[in-house]
């Protein structure tokens, strides 16, 4: 369960204070899919950075399982980032000089698993992803949808219980953005926590819920599937 | 995957900018081996000139006076002979050689001529092996490359600018330039001194001092022939210029308390400050390049971590601890340190091959210990300019990952 209690970040520029999120409460529950739509600048990326455990709030408490993560010390917000968050970026990240494979390795290094296990779970995972005849390539090697799917790899690379995703299809074509939800759909069906920022309503609409950003705050959640709405 | 691989492929992606921080690095050692390569064959071989400027310690009786030297007019004040022993005995180190003198002036074939009793570098040596001290040994504070007599064998007239030799029979003399031309006398002639025939081993070349009108032969058969008795006039030392000037008198004087020592000042301070001045200059090159070194790795880990905002940021968002990311730069820069440190002794060393003897004219080998020097110097440097970039890669914002598209 991923808590937000009174969550405030400001960024202070000399004299000048943008809040860039202003949440009352939230509470996102184990095994839950969220879609955070909005205008650009609406704080969304803010919002996945403070649940990454990436970026302290100014004000209020991030609890994960009832632990406050922006207690705990750097360190050990390091771990969880390795342990029980996978993230998906819109560009992807993918370290260039590394193949498909060692890319897939590297959280699981950070994580100090063996040589031998890294390399076994990497082809697994790659194997799930559909590039087994891919591992060896490096990103400039692969075709956009590739690289994703190899970020996708390595977000399951230390079996994370959530999963933030940023715009993960913000740089896709049609049928690749569609198996990229697919495989998303596929994580939270198997328990994994989902939160999505996304532009793209059909994306948001493969989530279990919707929540509307604007100014920093949560305007509005909804249940139901966007496009009908609109 | 270690992050031995990461650092290594990450080297691999970026070609041009590992080469470039390892030319520098190749550069700064090079220069560094060279010059120090160099510089330590030059003070040895300064050193060893420095030497040949004869004994820079005297040791007189009391109340001789080092004029008294200078004009060889001491000859009526004796010290025991056994005082040579004692200071070969001693163990001291920073002797080099030990030189005792008994000048006896006498008439020979109506010509006046001063007979000097020298003592064969041979039979000191002998006296110091029985110790089995320092004597005659180089260590680390002398940089001499060679002794003042070679113990293979000098040739007899070394003896004109070292001041000692090393073998010399008890029937044997050498005679100085002018009593030889004077009377007609070449090696291998003989001469009858005092009622003894004696070979002429050599004559010395001339030198505008008063050794031009002396005969020189073996310090005990002059003490014989003049029934002298066991004595000398003085004992010549040469001593390691750095320990006379660190208190290698104070100790002779300790030994041979009713002794006047004294130091041939010019001499000590000529060798003390050449040495010093070539020690200097050397380490001031080193610290311009290592400065010059350090500021080229350091730009270049700037550098880096700049270009690799992006992925600093990625492997903090996947759980890297700032600690990693300070040991993932680290170790690359141990690992450009080490190669550019081995590769610099390489390429120093085989470079101060030629320039030694094109620039200063001394013969240069590499000298191995000098590779661990460059190469922990080498490490050392890429260490400690690759601190501060890395410590601020592990202090950036993990977000990057998420703001910089």
């Amino acid at each position: 369960m991923l808590q937000f209690e009174s969550v405030r970040k400001v960024y202070r520029k000399k004299l000048d204070e943008v809040v860039a999120l202003d949440t009352t409460n939230l509470e996102i529950p184990s095994g839950d899919f969220v879609a955070i739509i909005g205008p650009s600048g609406s704080g969304k990326t803010t919002l996945l950075s403070i649940l990454g455990a990436m970026s302290a709030p100014s004000e209020g408490r991030i609890l994960l399982d009832g632990e406050s993560v922006y207690d705990l010390p750097i360190n050990a917000r390091a771990e969880l980032r390795q342990n029980k968050i996978g993230f998906v970026f819109q560009t992807f990240n993918l370290i260039p000089y590394l193949t498909a494979m060692e890319n897939v390795q590297v959280p699981m290094l950070l994580a100090k698993k063996n040589r031998e296990h890294q390399q076994q779970k990497a082809e697994e995972l790659l194997t799930k992803v559909g590039l087994k005849d891919r591992m060896f390539h490096k990103p400039a090697e692969l075709s956009v949808g590739q690289q994703q799917r190899v970020a996708l790899a390595r977000m399951l690379a230390n079996d994370p219980a959530i999963i933030l995703a940023d715009e993960p299809t913000g740089n896709l074509d049609p049928e690749t953005k569609e198996q990229v939800m697919s495989f998303l759909t596929q994580f939270n069906e198997e328990g994994r926590t989902i939160v999505m920022v996304t532009h793209d309503l059909s994306a948001a609409d493969c989530a279990k819920r919707t929540l509307t950003l604007s100014e920093g705050m949560i305007c509005s959640e909804q249940k139901e599937k966007l496009l009908k709405l609109a | 995957m270690t992050m031995r691989s990461i650092i290594w492929k990450e080297l691999r992606e970026r070609p041009t900018a590992m080469i470039a921080s390892l030319l520098a690095i190749i550069l700064s050692v090079t220069a560094l081996v060279a010059i120090r390569n160099v510089t330590i064959f030059s003070e040895k071989e300064v050193a060893g000139k420095l030497d040949k400027l004869g004994a820079n310690v005297l040791i007189l009786p009391k109340n001789v006076t080092l004029q008294d030297y200078y004009s060889a007019d001491m000859h009526s004040e004796t010290i025991p002979e056994e005082h040579v022993a004692e200071l070969a005995l001693s163990g001291l180190t920073g002797v080099e050689a030990i030189s005792p003198k008994l000048c006896v002036p006498t008439i020979i074939d109506g010509r006046k001529v001063i007979l000097t009793g020298i003592l064969p570098q041979s039979e000191v040596q002998k006296m110091a092996s029985w110790q089995g001290g320092m004597l005659f040994k180089k260590h680390a504070g002398c940089k001499a490359k060679i002794n003042v007599v070679d113990e293979k064998g000098d040739a007899p007239e070394a003896l004109a600018e070292r001041r000692a030799l090393q073998e010399l029979g008890e029937n044997e003399v050498i005679l100085g330039a002018d009593y030889a031309a004077a009377n007609g006398l070449a090696p291998g002639d003989s001469l009858e001194l005092l009622g003894e025939r004696f070979s002429v081993l050599t004559t010395l070349p001339a030198a505008g001092t008063v050794d031009d009108a002396r005969i020189f032969a073996h310090l005990h058969t002059v003490q014989r022939l003049t029934k002298s008795g066991e004595v000398v006039n003085i004992i010549e030392v040469v001593g390691c210029c750095e320990d006379v000037a660190n208190g290698l008198v104070a100790e002779m004087q300790t030994i041979l308390p009713d002794t006047k020592i004294v130091t041939i000042a010019n001499v000590v301070e000529t060798q003390v400050s050449i040495n010093r001045m070539m020690t200097n200059l050397s380490y001031l090159f080193l610290a311009i390049l290592i400065a010059v070194g350090g500021a080229s790795m350091a730009s270049a880990s700037f550098a880096n971590v700049i270009e690799r905002r992006r992925e600093i940021g990625t492997l903090m968002a996947l759980g890297a601890t700032p600690r990693f990311v300070t040991q993932l730069f680290l170790a690359k820069a141990v690992l450009l340190g080490l190669a550019g440190g081995i590769s610099g002794y390489i390429v120093g060393s085989v470079l101060a091959l030629f320039l030694g003897p094109y620039f200063a004219d001394v013969s240069v080998l590499p000298i191995p210990s000098l590779a661990l020097v460059a190469t922990g110097t080498a490490i050392l440097v890429t260490l400690v300019a690759s601190y501060y970039p890395a410590r601020q890669a592990a202090n950036l914002d993990p977000c990057l990952c998420f703001k910089e598209v």
